[in-house]
């Protein structure tokens, strides 16, 4: 009997990620493709950000993915200066919040933004990003 | 249906490294409030064990604590609400009482913190929050909350040094209150001064300072029906309002970043309930696990208006001479935040409280009290009204 195939992509994204296995998967291969997407659900409309694979609001598992574009304005952000164990080797780094309007994106701001430059209200986009260990994420960056 | 009453509460000292096991921790806090609610074992119906996993190795604690504590054969089982899982155990404690099933049940909130580093502790706190989507940014509770006082700051004003005055504040009850885990001084000056540990930052524009003490603690609450809390008890204290909510996990899920909305939807229900107002709360505990989250607190609960609660705590009434005294006891900033313990912690300060029993925090004859208790980032919020 063939041995069966285990889809664990989640475990790409992050410094560490806590997840291996999830219907929202393809998240990673569009990363992988460059591009961060979020879901869309084709019978109401209602859009997620973290992608979900079933929509709360009307109960329905038929999603579509779509990609974040565009700019959205900084609602809040945090330098770190300490870590969680796992992350030690990433500091600093400064977690974000960024809305979009019908959906928000929470991430890290890009290293090149230096923090006295983030002002809350800024616009900033979204960005995929592959990180020295071979994981992948995604930041904020200047549009 | 009658009332709900406390008859008894506990606590084990707040300590760094307590040297015993997690049964003998909970048994402190237990044995404290046995002799405070002059009960025998065989009068408690049931109990509810609380606390947050993964601190320590035991999978189910409540059964093996149950036996330690002697309430064998009587039901026990585990509720979890991270920060606030003794307060949500009170709410369930509260409706097996009302319902008629018990008369008299016992809850033990307890936390080992110290088996873990302090940057393990930190991973496990932020896997509290989303893991899928967030953790793997390398997030933890100062950071998140550190993103409320940003957002706050950045809307209302409010400065560093504005939240440098909450700690003071704790600081100033911590160093008279015997349980707690942090009996130092803090002064305004520490919070500018790169010598002292406390000007740390630890997340901007959080600083060691803003942050609540890891301990390792144990609480207890003994609550009654109406009628056994009046025969074997002479200061009852009444549950007279509960409130509970709960928010989305994700920081993307969520409209309000400049309070907590499970405070302010807790706060309502329970507001409701019990009949009354901000106004007529003369004491309160509130989830001060951060400078900040008083700080919202304030504002959340309706002892501030938004973005006033700088002005509150600036002008000193959340002092023990001031109109709402709020964290008397030094809060979970100096007192020390052993997670499944707070709760029943804050419910025992409060007690304590209404009975004028405690001593040098005591604030002036205080009828109505408030215990506002926290879940994660927000994610649980239990507001519980207490009154004579």
């Amino acid at each position: 009997m063939a041995k069966k195939e285990v889809d664990d992509r989640f475990k790409k994204f992050g410094t560490v990620s806590f997840t291996a296995i999830t219907k929202t998967n393809d998240f990673i291969s569009y990363l992988e493709e460059g591009k961060v997407m979020a879901t869309r659900c084709k019978e109401c409309g209602a859009v997620y950000f973290p992608p979900r694979s079933d929509c709360a609001k009307c109960l329905n598992s038929n999603m579509e993915w779509f990609e974040v574009t565009g700019t959205g304005t900084l609602l809040s952000f945090s330098e770190l200066k300490y870590a969680p164990v796992g992350f030690e080797d990433d500091l600093p780094y400064t977690i974000a919040l960024l809305d979009y309007g019908d959906y928000k994106v929470f991430g890290r701001i890009s290293q090149e933004i230096p923090y006295e430059d983030l002002n809350v209200g800024m616009k900033l986009k979204t960005e995929f990003n592959n990180l020295p260990s071979g994981q992948l994420n995604y930041v904020f960056k200047r549009p | 249906m009658g009332k709900v009453g406390i008859i008894g509460v506990g606590q084990s000292n707040f300590v760094r490294g307590y040297p015993g096991s997690i049964r003998e921790l909970a048994f402190e806090g237990f044995k404290e409030a046995m002799k405070d609610a002059k009960i025998e074992r065989k009068d408690i119906n049931a109990s509810i064990i609380a606390s947050a996993p993964e601190y320590d190795k035991q999978r189910s604690p409540a059964g093996v604590i149950a036996e330690y504590l002697g309430l064998i054969p009587q039901p026990t089982f585990y509720i979890e609400s991270v920060c606030s899982s003794s307060s949500m155990a009170l709410r369930v404690a509260y409706s097996m009482i009302k319902s008629g099933l018990h008369d008299i049940i016992a809850i033990v909130g307890f936390q080992k913190m110290s088996e873990i580093s302090s940057s393990e502790s930190q991973e496990r706190m932020g896997r509290g929050a989303d893991i899928q989507w967030e953790a793997p940014f390398g997030t933890m509770m100062p950071a998140y909350y550190a993103m409320y006082a940003q957002a706050h700051m950045a809307k209302y004003g409010t400065t560093g040094e504005d939240l440098a005055k909450i700690r003071v504040k704790a600081a100033t009850y911590g160093q008279i209150n015997e349980k707690a885990v942090y009996r130092k001084p803090v002064t305004m000056e520490m919070f500018t001064d790169p010598e002292s540990n406390i000007s740390a930052t630890v997340a901007k524009p959080l600083r060691v300072g803003d942050c609540c003490a890891n301990a390792d603690g144990s609480s207890c609450i003994i609550v009654a029906n109406e009628e056994k809390a009046r025969a074997l008890c002479d200061k009852p204290v009444w549950i007279l309002g509960l409130g509970a909510a709960s928010e989305a996990v994700n920081m993307a899920g969520r409209d309000l970043l400049t309070g907590l909305s499970v405070g302010i939807e807790a706060g309502k229900q329970a507001y409701e309930m019990a009949g009354v107002t901000p106004k007529d709360i003369d004491v309160a505990e509130v989830h001060d696990c951060f400078t900040i989250a008083e700080m919202m607190a304030y504002e959340n609960l309706g002892f501030a208006k938004p973005g006033e609660g700088k002005d509150l705590i600036t002008s000193k009434e959340t002092y023990k001479e001031g109109s709402i005294p709020v964290n008397v006891d030094g809060g979970l900033l100096s007192k020390g935040h052993p997670i499944g313990a707070t709760g029943g912690s804050q419910i025992r300060t409060i007690t304590l409280q209404l009975r004028g029993e405690a001593g040098e925090m005591q604030v002036k004859d205080p009828e109505i009290g408030l215990v506002h208790n926290i879940g994660g980032v927000g994610l649980y919020g239990n507001v519980t009204i207490l009154g004579r």
